[in-house]
């Protein structure tokens, strides 16, 4: 008998079975499998990069253009209501994290479906596969900050030390990109009318989301209800990060944060549950 | 049951009862969310005893069932049998694609798998990019491409190509740098599904001779194929399925030769009565297809008799010509020829036929099976039926009890004309 390699590290006996016994994430295998995930995001990014000609621009033009026209016709009917920030700036810093949310959610939803051919042939972690895909959103949103840091500097705003605090926003806008995005991949493979929805949803949402408008036009009884939504915390916190001149958006936040990490843990749930029966549906 | 008498350490993969169901249509029809609603409002009772877990059985197809197996470190064991026998469907199960009905499967070493070659590639990548991506899809480590890189480009005959997106190269070149990637996995076990059927000659030469190196060095594989002559040749044992289970198991000159004497069923015709339930596409359904001789005088299909294919098909395509193209395989798995309609498309509405004739004296004796296909105005894929008949050329006795050629050499038998004459006188002083 010719000699035989050891077993590579942690390859102890797979076993297949017919149902998890229990609910578990398959930690190690995701671990084995990490660099996949950096190649995933790679991929989209350069596919993306190569295939359009105006490029990196891109990432910049769509939101600015928005901000811009939202600047120009609703700017006077909001304008006093916006605190401190003028209202080219108010508008485009929410439209910095929608951008990041709806390109995120968008991409994950279609992530697994588009993907059909390797789910169908290849064993790897499913997982990855919408993740990818809300990373590979970070990089615009570094193009989108550029020019955030522009617009501050033109109408001479000098963060506080409330801007270190930026970056959670930008994680819990992601929480929740990702927690609709995994329920709404996950759904997609099963009920393709979720490509259909999906523009609605993402239309409702930003008209949900305190972008053209601060938190303060929504009626009183409604705002509670109004603040489950994460992105009204998101924003308004990424906001305040920015001129912390304002009272600190508390109750926004920590309920948006609470239903981001609710919607990601039902969407993390539900993704592993249904994962290992893409390959029959796709 | 399974019993085992192996030691634990020895055995690579061990698969005790596996069983894989699907609901029809299942695989092939994803749902709509409104008909999952409907079917709710309409009848809740039925949605929630589906729920709970008792799908009638009157729309599951077990793909493979009650399967047991153990293949031993270092075996290469090849697996045989037709379309929709359960081949793929066990490379699935064990390649965790999908996940089983039921039993349980278990794989000792690291596990790498060839069902398609080049199913990670991007288009808008180059050669290059494409090979780490696809590197890390199969499971390999960056250092482990690294190592690897110069080999798999040596390999795949691209190096000019390397740093060109994907999307301007030949199939050819595709299939090189699919398969070298993929053959470069260094795995203890390999599960290989048919991908010897791609590429040139010569390049599927090369694959062959890589396939034998790494069936020789001592790793384990799974080598799923129709080509009798590679499992013949490349397999130290084999086993063969059919209706998702395990019918013949034993050498691979045994398994190969029984299933072809046996196993490969005879229908060369095959009747779809019902529309509703027929094959195909909501534009085209498949309502018969037969092979028999051309002259109703012969009996059978013999080598020297020409012979008739007849499809009939329900068509829905009323203004775009529908493209069909036939494909016939022989008993070892080689494509003898393939033809398509592109003379005479099926253009109209209702119940189409068309019909082929295969001339005499073409096709050597042996047994044939008939995959047919269909295209909307030449690109868009509509519909495949793999295998949808068989026939069998058998050998010519003539009349006379003239010349019985058995086993003749060679794919096809073209009866070829010979002119003999004398051109000239011996050398003088033989006469």
């Amino acid at each position: 008998m010719p000699e035989r390699k050891q077993h590579t590290s942690g390859s102890a006996a797979v076993v297949i079975r017919a149902a998890d016994t229990a609910w578990t994430l398959h930690f190690g295998d995701l671990w084995h499998h990490r660099e996949l995930l950096y190649f995933f995001v790679w991929r989209d990014l350069k596919v993306r990069y190569k295939q359009t000609v105006v490029g990196v621009a891109w990432a910049v033009i769509q939101p600015l253009a928005i901000a811009l026209s939202l600047t120009l016709f609703l700017g006077r009917a909001v304008h006093g209501a916006t605190g401190s920030l003028p209202y080219a700036v108010f508008a485009y810093s929410g439209m910095v994290l929608w951008q990041l949310f709806s390109q995120g959610l968008t991409e994950a939803s279609n992530s697994v479906v588009n993907n059909e051919r390797l789910i169908s042939k290849v064993y790897f972690p499913r997982l990855f596969v919408p993740v990818g895909a809300v990373l590979s959103s970070l990089l615009d949103l570094l193009f989108g900050l550029v020019v955030l840091a522009a617009f501050l500097g033109i109408f001479h705003i000098v963060p506080t030390a409330a801007i270190v605090a930026a970056p959670l926003y930008i994680g819990l806008t992601l929480l929740a990109s990702l927690g609709a995005g995994l329920w709404l991949s996950a759904l997609n493979v099963k009920y393709r009318d979720v490509r259909y929805t999906l523009n609605f949803v993402v239309q409702f949402w930003f008209l949900a989301s305190p972008i053209a408008y601060p938190i303060s036009v929504v009626p009183e009884r409604w705002r509670l209800i109004y603040m489950l939504n994460p992105m009204a915390g998101a924003i308004e916190g990424f906001r305040w990060s920015l001129r912390s001149d304002q009272p600190f958006p508390f109750l926004a936040v920590s309920l948006g944060t609470l239903t981001a990490l609710l919607l990601f843990a039902t969407g993390l749930y539900y993704f592993r549950r249904t994962e290992d029966t893409f390959a029959d549906f796709i | 049951m399974l019993i085992s008498s192996e030691p634990r350490g020895e055995i690579a993969i061990r698969c005790a009862d596996l069983g894989k169901r699907y609901r029809i249509g299942e695989r092939a029809r994803y749902h709509a969310l409104r008909d999952t609603i409907s079917t709710a409002l309409t009848a809740p009772w039925r949605l929630l005893q589906r729920n709970a877990e008792s799908i009638g059985n009157d729309a599951a197809l077990w793909a493979l069932r009650g399967f047991s197996l153990e293949v031993r470190h270092g075996e290469v064991l090849g697996i045989i049998g037709r379309n929709g026998s359960g081949k793929s469907t066990l490379l699935k199960l064990l390649s965790r694609i999908t996940r089983p009905t039921e039993g349980v499967a278990e794989i000792n070493g690291r596990l790498g798998t060839l069902l398609e070659v080049g199913a990670g590639f991007h288009p808008e990548l180059t050669g290059r990019e494409n090979i780490y991506l696809n590197g890390a899809i199969l499971g390999m480590r960056r250092k482990e491409i690294d190592r690897k890189f110069d080999e798999i480009v040596a390999f795949s005959e691209c190096e000019r190509m390397l740093d060109t997106a994907m999307k301007h190269y030949s199939s050819g070149m595709y299939v090189r740098l699919a398969f070298a990637v993929a053959a470069h996995l260094e795995t203890e076990i390999l599960l290989v599904d048919e991908v010897l059927a791609v590429g040139d000659t010569v390049f599927q030469k090369k694959c062959l001779g890589k396939m034998n190196d790494v069936a020789h060095e001592g790793r384990t594989v799974l080598f799923v194929s129709h080509n009798m002559l590679a499992i013949d040749g490349l397999c130290s044992r084999a086993i063969c399925l059919h209706d998702g289970k395990e019918i013949l198991e034993g050498s691979p000159a045994f398994v190969t030769s029984t299933y072809l004497k046996n196993w490969l069923p005879q229908h060369n015709e095959v009747v779809y009565e019902d529309y509703a339930t027929a094959p195909g596409h909501e534009l085209i359904r498949l309502h018969r297809a037969s092979a028999r001789p051309l002259q109703a005088e012969d009996a059978r299909i013999a080598v020297g008799t020409p012979a008739l294919l007849e499809f009939s098909y329900w068509s829905s395509a009323e203004h775009s010509a529908i493209d069909l193209a036939i494909q016939v395989r022989n008993e070892h798995g080689i494509d003898v020829f393939a033809s398509a309609n592109s003379e005479d498309p099926a253009i109209g509405k209702g119940l189409l036929h068309s019909s082929i004739v295969i001339p005499a004296d073409l096709l050597n004796s042996g047994t044939y099976s008939v995959s047919l296909f269909a295209q909307l105005g030449g690109s868009t894929y509509l519909a495949e039926w793999l295998d949808i008949i068989t026939f069998e050329v058998f050998d010519e006795v003539s009349p006379a009890g003239g010349a019985y050629y058995e086993n003749w050499p060679g794919v096809v038998r073209p009866r070829l004309s010979w002119q003999t004459r004398v051109i000239g006188p011996l050398p003088s002083h033989h006469i």
